[in-house]
């Protein structure tokens, strides 16, 4: 079955087998952009989440089908080096992460966020930032979520 | 003396003939109100709001009529994980709402649940820690049902994809089927379209 949609931008196709197949084992094998990890594979830690439509995705849970003419953007797709997302940005300057392997996931996750709510209070991250990171960086993040929202109204 | 069994013998027909209707339109049911219905008292015979209330009651509806606005999940009926609540629009927050996880079918890879429209029912129709009459009559108050109509709560409860997704509940993330309700779908439906044709009468406690 081909499935077509849009992902960082670019047009992209994919033919496969079974439509029910996750996004995220089209994005990080077929696709080969391992940015967006695989971390429970039950859409419980967030570690793969990605933009659908501008919504954050737990893309573990998210059979490739319902992507069929959508707009995916994931972590690579968000900024670069050069011009990085204030999300990342902010990141960088709070030197968030530990062993890293969760990062994507809440930054795409935050970003997410701050597209819907520039300036969340802690009780919005809260809410809405509840991906899991076993290094226990949360401290780090709550304060670059903030930087972020301010970098982002810059 | 035949005018009088004249009196006896037309109730017996009209009463016949609303039983054996297929397609009782419970609107166009001249003047028994849906308020004066509601409040009737025992009827003689629950079998079919039993039934469907056993259905409604069952975790797999409740779970999604929660009094504390915070969804349930699993026959223990436990707060959702992640701290996920009602949000202002019964559909999460912001940026993480029921679409970040559940889309609109059961996931087998995941073992997430999904349906259409996936959400909690409206603020006012919690039903959580309410009895099977509570919750019928919060079922068919205007003030309190979204503004549906009878007819169009027979339709809810008979054909709306995500009700009847909880004949079709999948897997969950270790592939362990989920417990359907304690009848089966087509013995709900049939109960439920009864019920609505006897006049909805919701019994007393």
């Amino acid at each position: 079955m081909k499935i077509s949609f849009n992902i960082n931008g670019q047009p992209q196709s994919v033919d496969i087998e079974d439509p029910n197949t996750p996004l995220l084992w089209v994005v990080r094998d077929l696709l080969d952009l391992k940015g967006t990890k695989f971390g429970c594979g039950k859409a419980a830690c967030g570690a793969c989440t990605l933009h659908v439509d501008g919504e954050a995705v737990r893309s573990c849970s998210y059979a490739v089908k319902f992507a069929e003419g959508k707009e995916v953007v994931t972590i690579e797709g968000l900024g670069n080096r050069e011009n990085p997302h204030p999300v990342q940005q902010a990141w960088i300057e709070y030197v968030v992460p530990q062993c890293g392997y969760c990062q994507p996931g809440f930054i795409m996750a935050t970003a997410a966020l701050l597209a819907k709510n520039p300036s969340p209070t802690d009780e919005d991250i809260d809410n809405n930032i509840v991906n899991v990171c076993r290094c226990a960086t949360y401290t780090r993040m709550r304060k670059a979520i903030h930087r972020a929202a301010a970098l982002g109204q810059e | 003396m035949k005018k009088i069994r004249l009196l006896y013998i037309i109730p017996v027909v009209l009463f016949a003939s609303m039983l054996l209707a297929t397609d009782f339109d419970y609107e166009n049911h001249s003047a028994k109100s849906t308020e004066t219905t509601n409040m009737k008292a025992a009827s003689t015979n629950n079998d079919n709001f039993d039934k469907m209330m056993s259905a409604l009651t069952h975790p797999r509806c409740i779970n999604c009529h929660p009094s504390d606005n915070k969804p349930k999940q699993g026959m223990e009926e436990h707060p959702h994980y992640f701290g996920v609540a009602r949000g202002e629009d019964d559909h999460g927050f912001a940026a993480t709402n029921c679409n970040t996880c559940h889309q609109e079918e059961n996931n087998d890879f995941s073992g997430v649940p999904g349906a259409p429209h996936w959400g909690l029912a409206p603020a006012s129709m919690n039903w959580e820690g309410l009895s099977k009459t509570e919750i019928a009559t919060s079922m068919m108050d205007k003030s309190r049902n979204g503004g549906k109509s009878p007819n169009e709560i027979l339709k809810h409860l008979t054909e709306d994809p995500l009700v009847l997704w909880a004949w079709e509940p999948g897997i969950n993330a270790a592939g362990i089927p989920r417990e359907k309700p304690p009848i089966s779908k087509e013995d709900y439906i049939a109960a439920v379209k009864g019920w609505f044709a006897e006049g909805a009468v919701i019994p007393g406690e």
